[in-house]
């Protein structure tokens, strides 16, 4: 059996060699402007830097251009994948169809990972974008373990799913917490929180906290918890799922580091000596997990074993 | 300033007048059909209603095979088209059945379907390749190259994501020949579509397979974390943290969308009633009409802006046509408005001769109240209600049954499908 990679998020060029340390086999990075929800912030320089430190590693490295574009930004998006092909990344995370439209026109030769989140439901939707060239299916994270199991027994494409960490729940174009502020004619405070991202909403009914910021693309609305597979990981391993994505968006560099660390030491038990030994530490690694774990943030294990009705 | 499509046939000149002879269809909601015959009487060319798989609003009335073979042959005669909303993004086990429900559909004449899910575009594609292929709103469709892919991939009509501007609008028709459809009238989502799940986290119900709960239009507190600690950043007195946004109303921009070439023009809400559909719908028809007649001497009535609002029961605003939506364009604090008026009576057939109305009722009314009609061959006009009787000639005073078949005297004659409303007070 082929082991999946661990995919994670640094927060920064300084923050890549520590998670080389810990475990980690290839980096989503980015820039605001063209990807969406990262947790660091790499100019096209930092991507630079960062595919030299990461490829001097053998490890991959893939940069997020998974925006909803508008007309303002399409010029743009040309210069920054002719950019991405000087600089030789591994893969191009996209959700809008611009996306291909524009590779096709540059013949930029970097592969395509499909990733639009929520949308990303079925084997079909897998097979449709890997024959235009996604080479890899990035599953919404609203989807059951059966169903992410069927996909990845039909599907052409690699598969990739979130193993940890938040997930996008809402994006407007509007500025929600602008407006809010607006609307109190608080002008002042759109200015002291512009680039906070500690805001959260809470929702009186459920008692959950949604973490919420704003960028360039809009207002962005979180999970109330961060789903956590460390001790469910089993089928994934079995169903053969070839990226295990541990997206680390909103948290410290330690706790990235931590928690990296923990999912290379399940997926090398498992897979170096044998389910046994996986089963042996997969509390321990929960546990470390638990220790760490921000007090307003609870784990659970996302829409894995939760049915939704409609 | 209005930007003009000019490398397109939108406009002739006839007799030294410039007219319009590129006229944007006018497409309507239908949720039963009873709506869609309202719709398509009352001035649609097109009405999208939906099925009873594979579409959202898994709640909205939808319709059955043979319910749609209805609906054709009524539009028909008006010269009306029909599409079917499969909108949905299947998961594995909702693709069963799909090719026998497409081809049924493209067996009773709809004209096309508005599809999200590249699943059932190429499923359409190869098992039902007389229906037109419209992307839905689902797809977020924001930028002139995503459109041209969509062009590249032969779909028919791309419908837009609500966030498009209509600058963008302009650049898309420019670069890119297809069909484009844009929203101008209804309730809409603050987030881009198909890019929500709070439903889904909120209560368990799958928004993309049409189980919105509307999440977004509830209250929230905002807070901040401050050294692993909250703080509120609200006072007692103000209003929580909403994202609920007012309706879409896009009346007084159909000029210039028109002039920008936009092919259809969505009017939202399959779930509204018929009073909602017909009054909505004769408006834009008004506007569409006028303007295409005499551009240049066009200006927008005041009664057709009071008649719209007439089944308003929530504030519009323009969204993002006009540019970027600020804090008013959404509602924040008490939501609640009442519709200013009451769809009271829908009109079944009028005797010449004696001048009685026949009429069914759908809301409380009584002799001596002032009543409206209206419909699309008569000017509206207000009326005392006189005398009631029931269907067997006894005397009523009031008419409190609903759907209750009630006569009385109209001296101006009246058509089948108008309508009577009552002043809220």
């Amino acid at each position: 059996m082929k082991k999946p990679e661990l995919l994670v998020t640094p927060k920064s060029v300084d923050h890549i060699s520590a998670l080389i340390e810990m475990g980690a086999d290839a980096f989503v990075i980015g820039e605001h402007q063209f990807g969406l929800r990262l947790a660091g912030e790499f100019s096209v320089s930092d991507v630079e830097k960062a595919t030299k430190l990461i490829h001097e590693a053998g490890k991959k490295v893939y940069v997020a251009v998974n925006a909803i574009f508008h007309n303002d930004r399409i010029d743009a998006l040309d210069n920054y994948l002719k950019e991405m092909q000087r600089i030789g990344v591994d893969a191009l995370i996209f959700g809008d169809p611009a996306v291909v439209v524009a590779v096709r026109e540059l013949e930029i030769t970097i592969p395509l990972h499909w990733n639009p989140e929520t949308i990303a439901t079925n084997w079909f939707q897998a097979n449709y974008w890997y024959e235009r060239g996604a080479k890899r299916t990035v599953l919404a994270r609203e989807l059951s373990l059966d169903e992410v199991i069927e996909i990845k027994e039909n599907a052409q494409p690699e598969i990739q799913v979130q193993i940890h960490g938040m997930t996008c729940m809402f994006q407007s174009k509007r500025s929600l917490l602008g407006n809010y502020f607006l609307y109190r004619d608080e002008v002042m405070e759109i200015e002291n929180r512009k680039a906070n991202k500690n805001m959260f909403l809470h929702d009186k009914e459920r008692k959950n906290k949604y973490p919420i910021f704003e960028d360039v693309n809009g207002t962005h609305i979180f999970s109330p918890n961060d789903m956590c597979l460390i001790d469910e990981l089993t089928e994934l391993f079995e169903a053969g799922i070839d990226s295990l994505k541990f997206d680390g968006v909103l948290h410290t560099e330690g706790y990235i580091n931590t928690v990296t660390n923990c999912y290379r030491q399940a997926i090398d038990a498992y897979f170096d000596t044998g389910e046994d030994a996986y089963d042996d530490i997969k509390d321990e690694l929960l546990e470390k997990i638990e220790e760490i774990q921000p007090e307003l943030r609870p784990l659970d294990t996302g829409f894995i074993f939760k049915e939704t009705v409609y | 300033m209005l930007q003009l499509i000019e490398n397109e046939k939108i406009r002739e000149t006839v007799n030294g007048k410039r007219v319009i002879t590129k006229k944007p269809e006018l497409l309507a909601p239908a949720g039963s059909l009873e709506k869609l015959k309202v719709a398509v009487h009352y001035g649609a060319d097109a009405v999208f209603i939906g099925g009873q798989e594979f579409g959202l609003r898994s709640n909205a009335g939808n319709f059955s095979i043979e319910e749609m073979r209805e609906g054709v042959e009524f539009a028909k005669k008006y010269g009306a088209v029909i599409y079917v909303t499969t909108n949905i993004f299947a998961h594995n086990e909702n693709m069963a059945g799909l090719e026998e429900y497409l081809q049924a559909i493209e067996g009773v004449g709809v004209r096309g379907i508005i599809v999200a899910d590249p699943l059932i575009i190429e499923t359409c594609r190869s098992v039902a390749p007389k229906l037109e292929i419209h992307l839905s709103t689902q797809q977020s469709l924001s930028n002139w190259k995503a459109v041209k892919y969509w062009k590249q991939e032969g779909l028919h009509r791309v419908v837009l994501a609500r966030e498009v501007g209509a600058e963008e609008m302009f650049k898309m028709k420019e670069e890119v020949d297809i069909e484009i459809e844009a929203f101008v009238h209804g309730a809409m989502c603050i987030a881009y579509s198909g890019r929500c799940v709070l439903s889904n986290h909120m209560t368990a119900r799958d928004s993309n397979r049409g189980g919105c709960c509307q999440s977004c239009r509830w209250d929230y507190d905002l807070y901040e974390e401050v050294d692993g600690g909250e703080k509120a950043l609200f006072n007692e007195d103000d209003a929580p943290f909403a994202m609920s946004p007012k309706d879409l109303k896009l009346i007084e921009s159909i000029p210039h969308m028109i002039e920008l070439g936009i092919d259809s023009l969505k009017v939202e809400g399959r779930m509204k009633s018929i009073h909602y559909v017909a009054t909505v719908i004769s408006v834009y028809r008004k506007v569409i009409d006028a303007y295409c007649a005499d551009p240049d001497n066009f200006k927008i009535q005041k009664e057709w802006l009071e008649e719209l609002d007439r089944c308003a029961n929530r504030p519009t605003a323009s969204s993002f046509f006009e540019g970027e939506p600020g804090y008013e364009q959404q509602m924040f604090g008490d939501h609640a408005s009442k519709m200013k008026w009451d769809f009271a009576g829908l009109v079944l057939d009028y005797d010449q001769a004696t001048q009685m109305v026949t009429l069914q009722q759908r809301n409380y009314f009584k002799t001596g109240d002032t009543v409206e009609f209206f419909g699309p061959d008569i000017e509206s006009f207000k009326l005392t209600v006189g005398q009631i009787w029931d269907e067997k000639g006894n005397e009523l005073e009031i008419a409190n049954h609903p759907l209750q078949i009630v006569k009385f005297k109209c001296e101006r004659p009246l058509f089948s499908y108008n309508m009577m409303r009552k002043e809220n007070i």
